[in-house]
């Protein structure tokens, strides 16, 4: 394990960082270690909202589910001691994402989570992303996959930066990890970082990696029931790409009947449909990565320069 | 699918607190979790087991409080009960739902020495 801040990264490994170094210099929440017992820290970020809670103010959260659970709390009858915690069990990687979005915030950069099922074309719309959008936004990626550099690799074909993330046989990237690899990535103040998560539609959704949105893209080529089967996902997601739109003549798939899945599930879910194939739709695309970026930007000194 | 990083999770904050709390062994842990937590318990009951050897809760019981699933339904501007995600309102059948409570995964309180 290591000593630096206790992460138990197992099979992890960051490209171009020796396991376990921790030169990183961003601002990581194992310096304080304030998560005490009757902090409270109730967790308002559950629908992901983009706005941070401060969450050390310790108020008296009145929940609707006293359960009686019935234990033995009375003196004498237990020889151990009671205490309270009432602590989220993701929140030290919720720290952890706090730290990365704190460190976006100051940098003005965009964090974007993309999220899919292997095979939906992450990696291929990202680099049609990068040829879009190349000499009006300055990108780098952040590539998580279970094993090889490939994904990565494709990227810097592009020209644009690329750090890959192995998990090993981790399911999803965390916050820890994005951590780490900002370090090694160093995005420039105003830039656009994709964060590749690997592909999985189940595990991510739980992860806040400090992003600003999840875009969950979900090809044609799949069902368009996705929505429904893996409803934390589509939940979590700000924003559904439905790609591969070249293929819908050859395949069954009903665009309208998916999308209104995706919203019973996130009713403010916005959609966009594309081919990063055919380069159809990828306009829009370009355009809400704009946007977004611009938020990102908003109070940063380069805003005012580019305004 | 990642309920041993949850149960990971829930080992990290056991050590943290027990700098704190000043407490050297955990003997029981309530969780609170809810139907739309995405957490399979049996799964997870599993994955504590294994994670907690060599920890200071090795052998700790593992209490499981379940939660319920609330929505507050926008056309009959009431909470209702839901299991899931794409659930509709079982009074009035609109999908116009804003979860409100199910979604916790929380560790309650611990019983140490």
């Amino acid at each position: 394990m290591c000593t630096v801040c206790g992460c138990g990264q197992g099979e992890t490994r960051i490209e171009g960082k020796k396991p376990h170094s921790h030169g990183h210099d961003h601002a990581h929440p194992h310096e304080h270690g304030h998560e005490h017992g009757h902090d409270h820290g109730h967790d308002h970020d559950h629908h992901h909202h983009d706005h941070e809670h401060g969450h050390d103010h310790s108020h008296e959260h009145s929940h609707e589910h006293h359960h009686d659970h019935g234990h033995a709390h009375a003196p004498g009858l237990s020889q151990g001691r009671m205490v309270q915690i009432e602590q989220d069990i993701l929140s030290k990687n919720n720290e952890y994402a706090a730290a990365n979005r704190r460190y976006f915030a100051d940098h003005g950069i965009l964090a974007l989570n993309l999220v899919s099922s292997p095979g939906s074309g992450k990696t291929t719309l990202l680099t049609r992303s990068i040829a879009h959008l190349e000499g009006a936004v300055e990108m780098s990626v952040i590539e998580g996959d279970q094993q090889t550099a490939n994904d990565a690799a494709r990227i810097r074909e592009t020209g644009a930066r690329a750090v890959q993330v192995n998990t090993g046989k981790g399911c999803h990237l965390d916050a820890h990890m994005v951590g780490h690899a900002l370090d090694e990535l160093a995005p420039a103040d105003g830039s656009v970082v994709f964060i590749e998560n690997v592909g999985n539609l189940v595990c991510p959704a739980a992860f806040d990696l400090g992003e600003a949105h999840k875009v969950v893209i979900l090809s044609v080529t799949e069902g368009e029931d996705k929505p429904i089967k893996y409803p934390d996902m589509f939940h979590a997601a700000d924003l559904m790409v439905l790609n591969k739109i070249d293929l819908l003549p050859y395949v069954e798939f009903d665009v309208d009947q998916c999308i209104d899945y995706a919203r019973r599930v996130n009713p403010a879910i916005k959609v966009l449909k594309l081919s990063a194939t055919s380069g159809e739709g990828m306009e829009a695309w370009g355009q809400w990565i704009r946007a977004a970026r611009g938020l990102a930007m908003t109070g940063h000194p380069l805003a005012a320069q580019s305004a | 699918m990642h309920e041993m990083s949850i149960a990971e999770g829930i080992v990290q904050v056991l050590e943290d607190q027990a700098r704190v709390q000043n407490y050297s062994r955990v003997e029981k842990v309530w969780l609170e979790i809810g139907p739309m937590a995405g957490i399979e318990l049996d799964s997870l009951r599993f994955c504590f087991g294994a994670v907690t050897r060599g920890t200071l809760a090795e052998n700790a019981a593992l209490e499981i409080i379940e939660t319920k699933g609330e929505a507050w339904c926008m056309h009959c501007a009431k909470t209702v009960a839901v299991r899931q995600r794409f659930d509709a309102c079982p009074d009035c059948g609109s999908y116009q739902l804003q979860v409100t409570s199910g979604d916790e995964m929380r560790i309650k309180e611990l019983e140490v020495n």
